[in-house]
């Protein structure tokens, strides 16, 4: 698959026939290669503009399109890096509150959908079908269509303070609260994604356990857990990925800007509050946002396809 | 989206049954807990509240406001009929737009990520890993930041798609295009979808999401492509097959049972897009380009008519559900190809 030498690939060239079959004419080559970068060009071309963007000194958009940065001001980084907007939030603050949901969402549905995933793949009981069925209804749902009942609900919740009478605490306009919202939509997906991947280890190690007299529950956590390890961390990244680009809820819940996230702020850096958009702050924002998820999301890559493609190619 | 795939597992005889079924139901439990009480519940509230004209007012006391009325189906019956006190509000509209938007976009997705995935596994094509690495770059970043990225580059005066068409019409003589690309009312093609406005912004989001969408399709096909033994192609030739012979007598028919599951993902996930329709236009211009699921997020973030956006979300819940049964359908049905 990998290309040898493409020196010795030219010259072998000329010698066609059969038994060179595999190489490529040079003029076919040029045109496929014409092609190949033509499309690199093309999914370059925003990221350049982002790049070149985000290392300008300029915070006014270009008036002329410059792909290939003049000059590497980290100016707008330094800026985004100390406090993002007009708000009195530092870039720290913002970053912990990302963090903590992305973090916490994501363990805490691992943590309850690891055992639920298990019981799906492993044990026949009766109503599985149609408990299986109620969380893939849920997974069904938009994220946006749970935001309604959950903003009500949420919003009722509040810790009153008896003397003064004002709200201490509200559950809706507060990250436990977006955090709880988020479950709500990632646990479903989390089940569903591990069974898929239990399903593919083979049951034979875990019989042999069983006959060698090992519990149902050591069987999970000493031979279950550690096959799953793979699949456990590619369905954490997938949750927590989720988790870091949230919007929809948090932009709906939150109203302190304190409890603001990455997401949330960068939207609010461009969105219809921004007045003058400084557009080198917010490309060089927009880079710090994607590029965590970026690299893990290569890393894992195969993983991830692998894993939303399971069920269908495995029918 | 997984395949829904209720199939009971085939049990060995080991172990003792009634022990299972219990550990089963055991393993469920704090999963089913949660659950209960963060999806099922509001699932339900969310029900009884597209009954009610739930509004600003009743937010202190919920259910329990006295200002609250039941009114039947009055908001569903509103929604389907236009009837909401909201601009430019047409269902049927947004509905067509929506299910046209999501066809419009998997259609381009597929073919082209097929093709890349062909070019990319010529035998003997140079640098093939760094393009590889390169056609990836779009699936990683968040919707958010290409979103917002792509709406930049749309802009009408300082856009890089003015700037770029400008550049290579000054070629020709032309003069600097001004497209108003996100705010322009006008359609180009107004005959190609009766009674729904295509307007430019649907074009600059089609491109966007092209950009977005393909690289995806092409991972799964070429994990479909190296899974096709060489053989094939190599007997095929033998015989005298041409290059386009073979590409769609052997490629097509051995992609098909890895690119149809991937195509009705695609489906669903741009049918519910969120992210690149509310960051690239919100929707605009005049609710042009709305979906379903932005349409909601309006209805309980601006409008706060939350009856009405419960009663909504029921609607997209029953949409999402059809699409679903069918694309569920659509792949089970070419499944048996595989075996054939």
């Amino acid at each position: 698959m990998a290309t040898a030498n493409p020196i010795k690939r030219i010259l072998s060239v000329n010698t066609s026939g059969e038994k060179g079959g595999r190489a490529l004419p040079l003029g076919r080559q040029l045109v496929l290669q014409i092609i190949s970068l033509f499309i690199a060009i093309t999914v370059m071309f925003p990221i350049m503009y982002i790049i070149t963007l985000a290392f300008s000194s300029n915070p006014s958009r270009p008036s002329t399109l410059q792909l290939i940065p003049t000059e590497l001001s980290t100016e707008a980084f330094a800026k985004v890096l100390d406090r993002p907007t007009a708000n009195p939030v530092t870039f720290v603050e913002l970053l912990r509150n990302s963090l903590v949901l992305s973090l916490g969402v994501g363990a805490v549905s691992l943590l309850f959908a690891v055992s639920a995933a298990y019981a799906f793949a492993r044990f026949k009981f009766a109503g599985r079908q149609f408990l299986m069925l109620a969380v893939f209804f849920v997974i069904l749902m938009p994220g946006v269509g749970l935001a309604t009942p959950l903003f009500l609900l949420f919003n009722g919740i509040s810790i009153i303070d008896p003397e003064s009478g004002q709200v201490i605490f509200n559950l809706r306009n507060s990250l436990l609260g977006v955090g709880i919202a988020m479950i709500a939509g990632a646990l479903p997906f989390a089940i569903w994604n591990l069974k898929g991947y239990l399903d593919t280890i083979p049951k034979e190690l875990e019989e042999a356990a069983r006959i060698d007299g090992a519990s149902h529950n050591r069987t999970f956590f000493q031979i279950v857990l550690p096959l799953a390890a793979p699949a456990l961390a590619v369905t954490f990244f997938l949750s927590f990925m989720g988790n870091w680009q949230e919007f929809t809820l948090s932009w709906l819940f939150l109203n302190k800007p304190s409890d603001y996230t990455l997401a949330m702020t960068l939207y609010n850096m461009t969105g219809q509050y921004a007045q003058n958009v400084q557009w080198n702050q917010f490309s060089a924002m927009a880079i710090i946002v994607a590029l965590p998820v970026a690299v893990v999301y290569i890393a894992l890559q195969k993983q991830i396809v692998g894993g939303l493609t399971l069920g269908g190619v495995k029918g | 989206m997984a395949q829904l795939s209720l199939g009971a597992q085939p049990r060995k005889k080991s172990g003792n049954k009634a022990d299972q079924n219990n550990l089963g139901y055991l393993y469920l439990i704090p999963a089913f807990i949660v659950l209960l009480v963060i999806s099922f519940y509001p699932l339900f509230y969310q029900l009884l509240i597209s009954f009610t004209d739930f509004q600003t007012k009743d937010l202190r006391l919920g259910l329990a406001s006295p200002a609250l009325n039941f009114i039947g189906l009055e908001n569903y019956v509103k929604i389907l009929t236009g009837g909401l006190p909201v601009q430019d509000f047409d269902f049927l509209r947004v509905l067509v737009f929506d299910l046209w938007w999501a066809v419009s976009n998997v259609i381009l997705h597929v073919p082209a990520g097929v093709l890349i995935a062909v070019l990319l596994n010529t035998q003997g094509l140079w640098f093939k890993k760094i393009y590889r690495a390169i056609y990836i770059l779009p699936v990683v970043f968040p919707p958010l930041v290409v979103a917002t990225v792509w709406r930049n580059i749309f802009d009408s005066q300082y856009g890089a798609m003015n700037q770029a068409l400008t550049a290579i019409g000054s070629i020709f003589g032309a003069a600097p295009v001004t497209l108003r690309w996100l705010e322009e009312y006008q359609a180009p093609i107004s005959f190609l979808l009766p009674g729904v406005p295509l307007v430019w912004a649907y074009y600059a989001m089609l491109i966007a999401n092209f950009w977005l969408g393909w690289p995806f399709m092409c991972v799964v096909a070429t994990g479909a492509l190296q899974s096709i033994p060489k053989e094939m192609y190599e007997a095929a030739s033998i015989d005298g097959a041409t290059g386009t012979q073979q590409f769609f007598n052997i490629t097509v028919p051995l992609l098909r049972p890895a690119m149809l599951p991937a195509a009705m993902y695609g489906f669903t996930t741009t049918f519910n897009l969120f992210g690149l329709v509310f960051f690239m236009t919100g929707g605009g211009p005049a609710r042009a380009t709305e979906i379903l699921v932005t349409f909601a997020y309006d209805l309980v973030k601006n409008q706060r008519l939350y009856g009405a956006a419960a009663a909504f979300s029921v609607i997209i819940f029953i949409v999402s559900t059809v699409i679903f049964l069918i694309t569920n359908r659509v792949t089970r049905a070419t499944e048996s190809y595989e075996g054939a």
